[in-house]
């Protein structure tokens, strides 16, 4: 298993990886077989085994002098590197490089909880901090703000806002990279740099106001390859007195419209965290005739789908609404949103969800034992958790398997009614052209991850239907998520966020004025990064030293 | 050797044996506490015996270990006593089935072990 960097000679390797060594200590440089088995993505999406994204090495600094080093050094032997924080964004690639060959920075020993202020709603934190190590410093000081957790908590809040990760809370709070408040950066030719407030010498408002004075970078280290972030200001949520739900339902498929007008008010009021859209038609979906109605080619019969609903006195669509503040205000806000559909909707249905004090007790945490519900949704109340993993892990239906294919796409589409039912219906043909097994039909909801957009989960099987991943299924799910990104282009939608694997299809999508925005950024990257020793291909951003690999993809 | 000296003998042994099982009763105890608090830090979101969320009645990998056992061994870690460091290591580092590898980054060998005196005491 063991490879070189691309255009490293093994004479230059070698004395890397001593210089390496003599930065952090020799016992945090790995460049053996058993030590770099961990640095795999556990779920890689490469067909062809020989271009897998390997890693040649990984060194793991303490500090940020031995990042310094470290990328002098990689200066010096024209060496790339790959910066990762916990190294747990599966799907996304994990701890594995951008770049077959890179030497991955494991920041995982940088853990330091700097600062978290329960008066200002703020924190500091190095990369190597997880969701669950901030909550826990949190609550070991009985402060009272919640950070906004990314399922799974596993994950480094610096991390994930590099990745543009989102959560549950309010909007605010829950975009990530919206909730920055400057970062600390080691720049290519090993300098420190600090954004905003930071850049003023004894300012102590590095958290509170992030742009300083003139253009603010720190937009660029998201998704980029300018730098390598050593630390992050995040603004954290304060602690509500009382959390709130309430349940609206409508009858009617065109009744998303008002509905979707309505919590988009609510939300851009700041009135509600995530909304939660549903459709109460899935039992509906062993019906044949409802099932030809909701994924009929071209688009849904309404028509049909709306009288057989109403034949089996169910509606089309909900929206769990959640509420922060006191319990006055969050009843006076619930109360406030019926009236706001009861408007346009006279005959939807208005249910009390939850009505909780905060905080939540440790039983009511641990032990789930909630009034009015069947469940505690952990992240909800600012609680991270591991609870997704059981969707990829053994289950009833495949107890001696686990899913090894772990790709899909999230597009982002208008957050509107309009903007869903076209998505619904272009996906969803996509799909059952292709001969793919797909659950898209005209009953699929909107994510509304962050708070003025909606994403589209455009979610296949492809393997028929096994879990076990081979070169094969590998590159069927290659080709179908690719497909689907151009199809996506040409309706003016596109994923978010990829895996390296991905990232070249996805950035020629955004090609306004012949990828205006792809070459403004390859010349920043050119000018501050000249040997493109860092992350080459991240984002779609190549240095001009690699530039001939872009859709390579990255082998 | 008279008797008495004998005796002496016997007696600084017991207490060099008593001091020496006193010394090593202490590392043990020290590394059953690393490991309890590594286990609750690192590994109990998701194999512990707390219920899920989402409603799920048991937390991820209690819930896979359970499905793979069916009550042959306990799915909870903390209720099993055969989890050696030889066989915590090939977990840790390799990855079983959806538990990706952990990184020396992340656990050290050394914490490993303390995990492993946690779960199964020498």
């Amino acid at each position: 298993m063991a490879i070189l960097p691309p255009g490293v000679s093994a004479e230059d390797f070698a004395a890397a990886t001593r210089e390496f060594a003599v930065a952090v200590g020799e016992e945090w440089v790995f460049t053996s077989d058993e030590d770099l088995v961990p640095y795999r993505d556990y779920w890689s999406p490469v067909p062809e085994p020989e271009a897998e994204l390997l890693a040649s090495a990984a060194v793991a600094p303490a500090n940020v002098e031995e990042v310094q080093a470290i990328v002098r050094t990689a200066n010096q032997f024209r060496t790339p590197l790959y910066p990762i924080s916990t190294g747990r964004n599966f799907a996304y690639g994990g701890p594995a490089p951008s770049m077959r060959g890179c030497v991955v920075v494991d920041l995982k020993r940088m853990n330091r909880v700097l600062d978290v202020d329960g008066d200002r709603n703020f924190a500091l934190v190095e990369p190597g901090v997880t969701f669950f190590d901030l909550y826990r410093h949190i609550q070991d000081r009985n402060l009272k703000v919640w950070i906004d957790c990314a399922n799974p908590g596993w994950g480094s809040p610096l991390g994930n806002t590099l990745d543009r990760g989102c959560g549950f809370t309010l909007g605010y709070y829950r975009d990530h990279a919206g909730s920055q408040y400057g970062v600390e950066v080691v720049l290519a030719n090993g300098e420190v740099m600090r954004t905003g407030m930071g850049a003023l010498p004894n300012a102590n408002t590095w958290q509170e106001y992030r742009y300083g004075f003139g253009p603010d970078p720190s937009g660029l280290f998201p998704q980029g390859n300018f730098g390598i972030v050593t630390k992050m200001g995040i603004r954290l949520m304060p602690q509500p007195e009382h959390y709130r739900s309430g349940v609206i339902t409508v009858p009617r498929r065109r009744d998303l419209a008002p509905l979707v007008k309505t919590v988009n008010y609510l939300t851009d009021l700041f009135m509600i965290g995530q909304p939660q859209y549903g459709s109460p038609l899935s039992p509906l979906m062993g019906n044949t005739e409802f099932l030809e109605a909701a994924t009929r080619r071209g688009g849904a019969n309404e028509e049909e789908m709306d009288r057989l609903a109403a034949a089996a006195d169910l509606h089309s669509w909900s929206v769990e609404l959640q509420f922060y503040g006191s319990e006055g205000t969050t009843l006076a806000n619930w109360e406030y949103a019926q009236q706001m559909l009861a408007r346009d909707v006279p005959d939807a249905r208005l249910n009390d969800g939850q009505s909780l004090q905060i905080p939540l007790t440790p039983e009511q945490i641990e032990q789930g034992t909630m009034p009015n519900q069947r469940y505690l949704w952990r992240s909800s109340f600012g609680i991270p958790s591991l609870a997704t993993w059981v969707s990829l892990g053994r289950s009833e239906s495949i107890p001696d398997a686990w899913q090894q294919n772990h790709v899909g796409m999230f597009a982002v589409i208008p957050r509107s009614a309009a903007g869903l039912f076209e998505a619904q219906q272009v996906f969803g043909d996509t799909l059952r052209d292709l001969g793919v097994d797909t659950s898209i039909s005209a009953i699929s909801t909107p994510l509304n991850w962050y708070q003025f957009s909606f994403f589209f989960s455009a979610g296949f099987s492809s393997g028929g239907g096994s879990p076990e991943a081979t070169p094969e299924s590998k590159a069927r799910d290659a080709e179908i998520l690719k497909t689907l990104i151009e199809t996506s282009g040409e309706h003016g939608w596109a994923e978010y966020r990829a895996a390296p694997y991905f990232q070249d299809a996805v950035a020629n999508e955004y090609s306004y004025n012949n990828h205006a925005l792809r070459r403004f950024n390859e010349t920043l990257k050119d000018a501050v990064d000249p040997n493109g020793i860092l992350a080459p291909g991240r984002g779609g951003i190549w240095p001009a030293p690699f530039r001939d690999r872009r859709g390579g993809t990255t082998g | 050797m008279s008797a008495r000296t004998r005796w002496v003998s016997f007696a600084a042994a017991g207490v060099l044996v008593l001091v020496g099982a006193s010394a090593g009763h202490a590392q043990d105890s020290d590394a059953i506490e690393r490991g309890n608090a590594l286990f609750q830090s690192l590994c109990a979101p998701c194999h512990g015996a707390a219920i899920g969320d989402d409603g799920q009645p048991l937390l991820p990998g209690t819930s896979a270990l359970s499905i793979k056992y069916r009550g042959a061994l306990p799915a909870v870690l903390e209720e099993r006593t055969d989890l050696t460091l030889d066989a915590l290591r090939v977990y840790l580092r390799q990855g079983s089935f959806s538990m990706p590898p952990f990184r020396q980054t992340e656990i050290t060998d050394t914490e490993i072990g303390d995990i492993a005196a946690y779960l199964t005491p020498p």
